[in-house]
């Protein structure tokens, strides 16, 4: 006698709702104390600057140490046989996220604390370099994968240098900054960045992390590695807050801004809040021209990872609701770190068809320009 | 004074701290703009009301010599943060400046007429915004405190029984802020302390640890309210250019210091400790809860005290102010956000007098909602948490 659990069906749904995934953060470089990471640093490092990053090498914001939960903050099954640091190889990478969820596209987002040097110039070469390792050992290599340009966004000057070097690359989709900037950014001082972006129609991803010396919060600074990683939202949500109340989309109308690792059920709230002051002190910013709320439902897109979840299916729908059913929502694994979102789970199944389809894929197919 | 003893109200029900789970809100059909009505009929109780100082002249009677001398010798006008810019709307409501001169805020006379009269309002909290926090001098600051609550009591609570007061405290000494909180705790019209939200150590520091055990030993609520300066930016990112961004980004440092009060274990040091958080809105608490639930269950071997998910810890020992509400797009996403709160306790009226956010006072609280979670909000949440029982003595 045999058992009928009802496996044989459920496979056959599943085959018949099967979505596509594209993955819109992934990390092949990180910035974590490693030979392999200093090691291609070097490599692609401009002959007349390998002799600085030897003898001085990477240099900060310091005294703020905030130990991860995992070394690489990496997800422990993430380490290639091969030894390398997770997220650097890319047979491995193929096997364990490509391959296994059948990706059809997925953008990479290298960390290297560019933009955190205080000796700006070796920052920007830092950039360039991983910028040149991307295109040689990622990009020219693996048809599926697409990558963001890393740029020294703390002097516009430079970023907008590398910017013009490879915008015309195909393999390039978006420049990438960290959340955890020196000045809002929004102020000008990063404006020719932006413009320059702008001319190869390159979206600018701002992507969790960077530390630029200012406290983590507006209280001062948090303890535990969990606050640190919590409180990322909090200087997301400033960012957004400024690019909008600086202008910086009336000047800029076709800038497009991507939330990366930023998690997104903040954003209705920030929005109804800047609303609300906006309606007071709309005198202090008599260039804009309309609601902060409709600036930002115009101009940023947000990765999913971390999702936030809420206890009660119905509350994911509301929020999904006040986020125009996610159509700006795109689906993010943030592989190979611990707190990985895996396609299969990530979404809840409640979800109607059509709103995960985009989510999984459809979203950043179109956003990313992916074909 | 109405008859707080003889009005029926409804204790919140569940645990032994008041909290259940909201239950019977139907986020589509209610109204939520409200039409002109009379002064409320049932309870109410303003947990936001702000008693400013407008200069330190007023608090010279209840300085030393030495401080008067240095005062007016420095030229030193007012612990300065500029929290609430003297000609920004949003500080002021259409005629809240007093006649006479002086801040918005500043006088018994326009807070009962403004503020209490037109709810017909039982009790009203005070929040005094002096910014003693601002002063690095520590003495300095130490004192001023300490004749701001004099004043206080002199002007405000002393003249008006239905108002109650929140001691004002050098935080950022807090061996000195416990002095100040045992020096005047137990006067019966004191019931909570008031930090500015902007802290330069965040409050869940171990640092503040003596703060908190004069609160607990004093009975007296923890209040975080709106603004302060101290030194630090006002955002993780730096100094933005515009008010408007400190406005609105102070519900930005409100979730910072939540994150940090459950994650350095306050509440597992101070079992007892209430805190609510002033003037800080409320829409962005669910999607806090929700990020915070998630980072716990991933990380919460970094922090072995914290023994349940953050949100527990949230609806048990924390309240929030209404005001403001914000302006969502939809009217429905308020009652969707009270639902995601999951809590029929954690919300507290207030006018948040006399900054302005509405144009209407039946604005104040635009939302009609079930029993018992409406009383529970006009009233019963702040009676039970500020544990204003009975006449004063």
């Amino acid at each position: 006698m045999t058992l009928d659990l009802g496996f044989a069906e459920k496979q056959q749904s599943r085959e018949k709702t099967k979505l596509a995934v594209i993955d819109t953060d992934i990390h092949n470089f990180d910035v974590y104390d490693d030979p392999v990471f200093n090691q291609i640093i070097s490599d692609y490092l401009a002959p007349e600057w390998r002799e600085y990053h030897e003898m001085i090498g990477m240099r900060g914001h310091y005294g703020v140490g905030y130990p991860r939960a995992q070394p690489n903050a990496a997800r422990t099954d993430a380490w290639p046989p091969s030894g390398r640091p997770p997220g650097t190889d890319l047979e491995f990478m193929r096997e364990q996220l490509l391959d296994a969820f059948d990706m059809d596209f997925g953008i990479l987002n290298p960390l290297a604390g560019a933009g955190g040097q205080v000796n700006h110039e070796y920052g920007a070469q830092l950039a360039r370099a991983i910028n040149d390792y991307q295109i040689a050992e990622w990009i020219e290599l693996e048809p599926r994968l697409r990558a963001s340009i890393l740029v020294n966004y703390e002097d516009a000057d430079l970023a907008a240098d590398e910017i013009h070097r490879l915008g015309d690359h195909k393999g390039f989709v978006q420049i990438i900054l960290v959340a955890r900037t020196q000045e809002p950014l929004g102020r000008r001082k990063y404006w020719k960045m932006y413009e320059a972006a702008l001319e190869y129609d390159l979206p600018v991803g701002i992507h969790f992390g960077g530390n630029a010396g200012h406290p983590l919060t507006a209280g001062g600074w948090p303890s535990y590695y969990i606050e640190d990683h919590a409180g990322m939202a909090q200087s997301f949500q400033a960012q957004v807050a400024s690019l909008v109340c600086e202008g910086v989309f009336e000047h800029f109308p076709e800038l497009r801004i991507v939330i990366i690792e930023g998690g997104f059920a903040w954003m209705p709230s920030l929005a109804w809040r800047l609303d609300q002051s906006w309606k007071r002190l709309k005198a202090e910013t008599p260039y804009l021209k309309r609601a902060p709320s409709e600036y930002m439902r115009d101009h940023f897109w947000l990765s999913t990872q971390p999702m936030e979840e809420p206890r009660q299916h119905k509350h994911f729908q509301q929020l999904l609701e006040q986020m125009d059913n996610g159509s700006k929502l795109m689906f993010a694994t943030d592989y190979p770190h611990w707190d990985f979102d895996s396609p299969d789970r990530a979404l809840p199944a409640t979800l109607p068809l059509e709103v995960r389809r985009n989510i999984m894929a459809e979203n950043a197919r179109q956003f990313y320009k992916l074909a | 004074m109405p008859p707080a003893a003889n009005a029926p109200h409804q204790r919140p029900a569940g645990s032994a701290n008041g909290h259940s789970p909201a239950k019977g809100i139907q986020t589509a059909a209610q109204p939520v703009n409200g039409r002109p009505r009379p002064a409320p009929t049932h309870p109410v109780i303003d947990s936001d009301i702000h008693n400013e100082v407008s200069s330190v002249d007023q608090l010279m009677p209840y300085l030393a010599d030495y401080w008067q001398d240095y005062i007016r010798g420095s030229a030193f006008r007012s612990p300065h943060a500029n929290d609430y810019p003297r000609g920004a709307p949003s500080s002021a409501r259409p005629g809240s400046i007093p006649a006479e001169g002086g801040q918005a805020g500043s006088t018994l006379r326009l807070v009962r007429e403004q503020a209490l009269a037109p709810w017909n309002t039982e009790i009203g909290i005070l929040n005094c915004s002096y910014r003693v926090q601002s002063i690095k001098q520590e003495d300095l600051a130490a004192d001023l405190a300490t004749a701001a609550n004099r004043w206080q009591i002199d002007n405000w609570l002393e003249p008006e029984p239905r108002l109650r007061g929140s001691l004002v405290v050098p935080s950022q000494t807090p061996v000195r802020a416990a002095e100040e909180i045992h020096r005047f705790g137990n006067h019966p019209q004191f019931v909570q302390i008031v930090l500015p939200v902007r802290s330069y150590i965040p409050y869940g520091n171990r640092y503040y640890d003596p703060l908190y055990a004069a609160a607990v030993e004093q009975d007296l609520v923890v209040g975080i309210n709106f603004g302060g300066a101290s030194g630090h930016p006002p955002t993780p990112v730096g100094w933005p250019s515009t008010y408007l961004e400190e406005h609105a980004g102070m519900a930005q440092v409100f979730q910072s210091q939540v994150i940090s009060i459950i994650a350095e274990g306050v509440f597992d040091r101070f079992p007892d400790l209430r805190i609510a958080l002033i003037e800080g809105g409320f829409a962005w608490m669910p999607s806090l809860m929700w990020r915070l639930d998630k980072e716990w269950k991933g990380l919460r071997s970094n922090t072995p005290w914290v023994r349940r998910a953050p949100s527990d810890y949230i609806r048990d020992h924390m309240r929030l102010t209404v005001q403001p509400v914000g302006a969502p797009t939809d009217p429905r996403y308020i009652l969707q956000t009270i639902d995601q709160l999951e809590s029929d306790t954690i919300l507290m009226f207030a006018t948040d007098y006399p900054h302005w956010h509405y144009d209407d006072n039946d604005q104040a609280w635009p939302v009609t909602l079930p029993e018992p979670l409406n009383s529970n909000i006009w009233s019963e949440n702040a009676r039970s948490f500020y544990r204003l029982q009975g006449d004063l003595p």
